[in-house]
């Protein structure tokens, strides 16, 4: 048995509460997209399973819906919609004084005219002479509503708010954006590590150097080549190739750089060897760097994949804000300005937008966690 | 766009890369091989097929642009004049520039140092401890969502109701719960930037603590256990073993976060757009880029001035190489 030190337990405390720490915010926006939205604007997601207090003002039916029974002169409703599970604690007629009637109390109006309410919010409005207004009067109910979760939020936020669709575009961004640079790169890689030419130290060193070059250097330039570009023949200066392009401009040198890594650690004997056999360039490329390096092409896969997905920049600036073109991140940005108070399509937006890199997260851990640590050898 | 055509373009656009590595290796291949002279002909034109995608786009995207950046700074806003140094000047004098200097040298500051603590704190921590690795998962978690994600979870931490309502957001929950007012964090000025930078934090701790995780297991166990032996303290050993022994590990993992910080954008571009006295350069040359139907000499200024920031990087990895290539 190890025994339990005093520092042991320490350590162990400090650990839970950095982990409490760091996953209270994700677990909060979790809970809270799958709240009913009426409770979410309310109370704090860490009430979800709570009952909750909610004070809420309803109108009732006007004149049309009256009947004449027992001499009086009636309007019969609900309050509520069907299944809220809400119970009324307490009303009132009056903005001022909105507990003032309990369920059971009769509560009567200046006009003489009388209200019963249940506590599933059945009302019974009854007065001795006829209704003249269209417009029924107001009631204000304090009521307890129990927890409740729902999928309502994801509905809407999939098919009303665009998110399905900025989903669907992300991913047209995101996958090519991914591909090309790993195809483009690792031929790159294999002639700067396998093959003699003039000039490739110099290459090396500018893909070096490039690494750290931040993108706003390229912004403006690259921008007015698309705008001319377009104008030039005719086309949209903003498109899916252009953005494709940008993400592997922008990730060519960090791609090339680790996969180049990679490749140096290939022992050179078997390049040799195929050489000799008579093998070209590319049957080496194919035969046997491509199986050597999935494992390499993975973790690379995996950084770019979730770098292009993640982007706000890049897609803010080469496509059109339309929704047939409007990546997640940015649709999300426009959620928060236009949308800023609806907290249940925030959070479901937000976390609909999260499924693609959490997935890659937990299922493929293990190779993006290789690619950050090889990538930051040098950095 | 539907989305039937989406896919065909993106099926498109992949396909055309690999059809052309393959069907101009094929043509290579059949072409060369039969005598010394094509031999070497095949070598140098499959040379150039290798090299000639990536090199255009990284001509394209990355080397042209630096060179044209650095010239439209001396030109007027639509790059067509000559206006000299009037670019810079104007960015020296401009209150909104020296606030994005401001913040921007803040963040520097405060981000990486923070992380990569809070990165080696925890990997040490949790290398320790049975359930370590979930820990460590957990922690890492964020690093693998969009920041603009981030800023709509931890925006809903922040969130502010009157002082009458109840409070949704944690942190004035809170707050309110200890007896204080609620607050509208985003707006304090010079605070909410701390605020922001806590999102950041939040995100880049995971990267650190990955890193340090690997560079721990490279300290030899005998060495621990010896100290260990000797009585010396957990605390003492991770100030006089650990840290000196990961030095060059803390120096990679601070630049690589700095760079990171350096540019970044989304974060408050979604919180708070700059306002509150929150921007930094990023956020101020996406502005000019558009403002008033877009300045690309002041935007290029302001690119240029985030250059700078990794040019010592920059040199730093250079020069490594070199010493490397001479080993």
């Amino acid at each position: 048995m190890k025994k339990i030190s005093l520092s042991s337990i320490l350590s162990q405390l400090l650990l839970l509460f950095f982990v409490i720490v760091w996953i209270i915010p994700t677990f909060g926006l979790f809970i809270s997209s799958l709240r009913d939205k009426d409770l979410l604007a309310i109370s704090g997601w860490w009430t979800a399973l709570t009952t909750t207090e909610i004070n809420e003002i309803y109108r009732m039916s006007g004149m049309e819906s009256q009947i004449e029974e027992d001499g009086y002169f009636k309007i019969k409703g609900t309050l509520f919609e069907e299944n809220s599970g809400k119970k009324i604690e307490s009303f009132g007629i009056n903005s001022k004084k909105i507990n003032e009637f309990k369920i059971g109390d009769i509560a009567i109006f200046k006009d003489e005219s009388e209200v019963i309410l249940d506590e599933d919010g059945n009302y019974e409005w009854r007065s001795k002479s006829e209704f003249q207004k269209k417009k029924g009067k107001r009631l204000f109910t304090t009521s307890l509503s129990p927890p409740s979760f729902t999928f309502e939020n994801y509905r809407e936020v999939l098919f009303k708010e665009g998110i399905g669709r900025a989903f669907i575009n992300t991913m047209a961004v995101a996958l090519p954006s991914t591909l090309i640079p790993l195809i483009i790169c690792s031929f790159f890689a294999y002639s700067l590590t396998w093959m003699r030419f003039y000039g490739r130290d110099t290459l090396l060193a500018i893909i070096i150097a490039s690494l750290v070059v931040p993108l706003q250097m390229s912004l403006i330039p690259i921008l007015t080549i698309y705008n001319d570009f377009g104008a030039l023949f005719g086309v949209a200066a903003k498109s899916y190739p252009g953005v494709w392009m940008a993400h592997t401009g922008f990730g060519l040198a960090s791609t090339t750089f680790l996969l180049r890594n990679f490749l140096k650690s290939l022992p050179n004997e078997m390049m040799e060897a195929a050489k000799v056999d008579g093998a070209s360039h590319y049957d080496i490329f194919l035969r046997i760097i491509i199986p050597l390096s999935i494992p390499a092409f993975a973790s690379i896969f995996i950084l770019q994949f979730l770098w292009c997905w993640n982007d706000l920049l890049v897609g803010l600036v080469f496509l059109d804000q339309v929704p047939s073109e409007i990546i997640l991140t940015a649709k999300l940005k426009e959620l928060l300005g236009s949308r800023g108070e609806n907290w249940e399509i925030l959070t479901t937006g937000a976390f609909v937008s999260m499924t693609v890199p959490l997935f890659i997260f937990f299922a493929l851990q293990r190779y993006f966690i290789r690619g950050l640590v090889a990538g930051s050898v040098k950095g | 766009m539907t989305i039937l055509n989406l896919l065909f373009i993106v099926f498109l656009g992949i396909l055309f890369f690999i059809a052309y590595f393959h069907i101009s290796n094929y043509l290579l291949d059949s072409y060369g091989g039969r005598s010394v002279k094509r031999y070497n002909l095949e070598n140098s034109i499959r040379v150039i097929v290798f090299i000639a995608p990536a090199f255009i786009v990284l001509f394209i995207f990355i080397l042209y642009p630096v060179f044209e950046t650095i010239r439209l700074s001396f030109y007027d806003k639509f790059g067509r004049e000559f206006v000299g140094l009037y670019n810079y000047k104007w960015a020296v004098n401009d209150p909104e520039f020296r606030r994005s200097i401001l913040n921007n040298l803040v963040w520097l500051l405060v981000v990486p140092t923070l992380s990569t603590f809070f990165g080696l704190v925890i990997a040490n921590l949790a290398d320790r401890i049975w359930w370590g690795s979930i820990a460590k998962s957990i922690i890492f978690m964020p690093m693998a969502i969009s920041f603009v994600g981030a800023g709509v979870i931890w925006k809903f931490i922040y969130e502010y109701r009157g002082p009458d309502n109840t409070q949704i957001g944690l942190l004035n929950s809170i707050i309110v719960s200890l007896g204080y007012e609620p607050q509208a964090w985003l707006t304090i000025p010079i605070w909410n930037n701390f605020f922001l930078m806590a999102i950041m934090i939040w995100i880049q701790t995971g990267l650190a603590l990955v890193i340090f995780s690997a560079a721990l297991r490279s300290i030899p166990k005998e060495m621990l256990e010896a100290a260990r032996i000797d009585g010396a303290s957990e605390l003492k050993i991770f100030f006089s073993i650990i840290i000196p022994y990961l030095e060059q590990t803390i120096l990679v993992i601070w630049t690589l976060i700095t760079i990171i910080v350096l540019r970044i954008f989304d974060i408050i571009f979604a919180m708070t757009n700059g306002e509150w006295q929150t921007g930094v350069l990023a956020n101020l040359m996406y502005d000019w880029m558009f403002r008033g139907g877009g300045d690309s000499g002041r935007g290029s200024v302001l690119a240029i001035v985030i250059m700078i920031g990794v040019i010592p990087i920059l040199a730093w990895n250079l020069y490594k190489h070199r010493q490397e290539q001479k080993i």
